[in-house]
């Protein structure tokens, strides 16, 4: 286990020194000169001149590539070319959002999902198994763009249950005092603004949520299938132990380990996937910030916004793999 | 279980003719193949069904009109009828999906065989270039890959081809090291056949089911990542009636909650596509792939 551990810890640094990499050439790979495209044509020889010696454009691209590296490991990031701010000051303000979105649409997922394909595998070629695997199959079909813009028409336009977009509605938002950036929490000290700030997260985690449910239900049922015709769970049964019980104690647990890791991948996912979601609800998270990055031609915001990504997705997945070996003591790993 | 029932019927069963009756007993394989098959021929008929010209095509007086017996789909923001620009959209959808999938496929698994037949310092740089391709959300991956080189519906492609690499590599590398020890493959080695020989004659045959599966659930999900670049802007342009583009226009031009069917549909050919191709996919599963049968 231990070895494994290391091991898995020291494969991670060849895939860092490759994002750094893939990262770096990022703004040389851009056609032309990246100064040019990124100020626009109509701006003046001066000020390229003093953006490219700001990024350092002039010097060979080994040490372009150092300077890079040496800035990541002191944690600076550059600055937007757009506003003047720096990357680290717009990610601090940013990544909570991503975060709680993401966080509640796997809530969202596994609260329904794990219910929902225990049931179907007990409940095999039931209605409601044949219900489960249709929706599975079809949730993973759904584009996220559309499922947004299909539940704002239902929920906000139609309905007019639920705010169409934003963390807040702008009434509560210019009393609502953010403390740690996750606005849920912060709503917990703040209870005159907290149903305000459910009401908006409910439609994007549903939006972002689907198609993590899809795959979580599958997955459970599959699961729950495989362990139901293990050798155990009859030999529960044949003890006389009751259905409940053998469900519950005997089936769940071994089941749900590869649904924990499931779970894992998927939340490294959504924070990347955030895009689409956050784009449709306004939302003021990484993935509408690398959006308007891209928009903007703001290429340092991309370049930090793209790096933080990757670096949190390499690190949830070696979370997922480490805790998945220690979970599960049958596995050797050679 | 009668034990009959799961011997061949007759001896002369092909593997070819196993498969295609594994293929008919999946229910999800047979709905798929259905469904892709119609998608197929709207996409080819159309010209001949409706000709259509995106440039041209403009009736100003009749702006966001509700679906109706004449324009089954409606129209939206210039006039344009829905319908004639969605069954037209399915031509750029199918091709996208399957050049974009052709593409990865043809360069994963031509790594992926390289990488496990030869070892070595290849298949190090070969895993290298695999774990930073998985080393980012593919969604994201595509979107900076069309941030660098620009935004257009071939450009978006080839994004998303790139992002899929790597599922080609891995599977042909794990089937190439296991094949390779197989008696047939040591014989042909000792026999002295070229390398390319005992790759492209012997090794990718086995290769090829997992990946003719992994191929048709590829183009779904190509289909639906080409869709999202075009929702962001960034593949293909107005006013091509790309389905990812048609949404756009819709949601960024502020009708489509209004006048919904502007947006319902483009987004439900997507969906459809996507679904035929993820069903056919499970159905070939079934067909071809036995082992993995549940």
């Amino acid at each position: 286990m231990w070895s494994y551990a290391g091991r898995r810890l020291l494969s991670v640094i060849p895939v860092l020194f490759g994002i750094s990499l893939l990262v770096f050439l990022f703004l040389h790979l851009i056609p032309g000169d990246p100064a040019v495209v990124m100020l626009g044509e109509r701006a003046g020889p001066e000020r390229i001149a003093e953006l490219r010696s700001k990024l350092g454009l002039e010097r060979p691209l080994w040490e372009q590539y150092l300077l890079f590296v040496g800035n990541l490991l002191r944690g600076d990031l550059g600055t937007s070319i757009f506003n003047q701010l720096t990357i680290n000051e717009q990610l601090a303000r940013r990544w909570p959002a991503t975060f709680e979105l993401a966080i509640a649409a796997t809530l969202f997922a596994v609260v329904i999902g794990i219910p929902f394909g225990i049931l179907a595998a007990v409940r095999k070629n039931t209605l409601l198994d044949n219900l489960a695997t249709s929706f599975s199959l079809l949730g993973v079909s759904l584009p996220v763009f559309w499922l947004g813009l299909l539940l704002v028409y239902l929920f906000a336009v139609n309905l007019q249950w639920l705010p169409a977009g934003g963390r807040l509605s702008i009434d509560v938002d210019a009393v609502f005092k953010p403390i740690t950036g996750f606005y849920v929490l912060d709503g917990l000290f703040q209870p005159q603004s907290f149903w305000d700030v459910v009401r908006h997260l409910i439609l994007p985690a549903m939006t972002l949520g689907t198609i993590p449910l899809a795959i979580l239900t599958r997955i459970t049922r599959g699961a729950m299938l495989e362990v139901l015709s293990q050798d155990y769970v009859r030999t529960a049964r044949a003890k006389g132990q009751t259905e409940r019980l053998v469900i519950w104690r005997h089936a769940l647990k071994n089941a749900l380990l590869p649904v924990v890791t499931i779970i894992g991948l998927q939340f490294g996912t959504l924070l990347g996937g955030a895009i689409l979601t956050e784009t449709i609800f306004s939302w003021p998270g990484i993935g509408s910030w690398i959006y308007e990055g891209i928009l903007n031609r703001d290429y340092p915001v991309v370049q930090g916004g793209v790096i933080f990504v990757a670096l949190v997705f390499v690190v949830v997945n070696l979370v997922v793999d480490l805790s998945y070996a220690l979970l599960d003591p049958r596995i050797q790993y050679r | 279980m009668a034990l009959t029932a799961t011997a061949p019927k007759t001896s002369n069963d092909t593997p070819t003719r196993l498969a295609i009756r594994r293929f008919m007993k999946s229910s999800s394989g047979k709905i798929g193949l259905v469904m892709a098959v119609f998608l197929i021929l709207l996409a080819l008929l159309a010209p001949v069904f409706k000709p259509y010209n995106p440039a041209t095509d403009r009736d100003y007086i009749n702006r966001l009109k509700p679906p109706s017996a004449e324009r089954v789909f409606g129209t939206d923001n210039l006039g344009r009828d829905v319908f004639t620009r969605v069954i037209h959209g399915s031509r750029i959808s199918l091709q996208v999906g399957l050049v974009a999938v052709a593409l990865s496929l043809t360069i994963g698994t031509l790594l992926g065989l390289v990488a496990g037949y030869f070892r070595g310092g290849i298949e190090i740089l070969i895993g290298w270039i695999t774990d930073i391709l998985l080393a980012f959300p593919s969604t994201l991956l595509a979107i900076a890959i069309v941030a660098v080189v620009g935004p257009s519906l071939t450009n978006a492609m080839v994004a998303v081809s790139i992002t899929q690499i790597p599922v080609y590599i891995r599977l042909a590398r794990s089937v190439v090291l296991s094949a390779r020890e197989l008696d047939y493959v040591q014989a042909a080695t000792a026999l002295g056949a070229p390398n390319r020989r005992i790759l492209l004659r012997h090794l990718l045959p086995n290769a090829l089911p997992p990946i003719i599966v992994q191929a048709t659930l590829s183009i779904g999900t190509a289909t639906l990542e080409t869709a999202a670049l075009g929702f962001l802007g960034l593949g293909a342009q107005p006013p091509a009636p790309e389905w990812g583009a048609m949404l756009s226009d819709a949601f960024r031009g502020g009708y489509a909650l209004n006048s919904p069917w502007t947006m319902i549909f483009p987004g439900l050919f997507i969906m459809l596509t996507v679904l035929a191709f993820n069903l056919l996919g499970d159905g070939l599963r079934d067909a071809l792939d036995p082992r993995a049968l549940k």
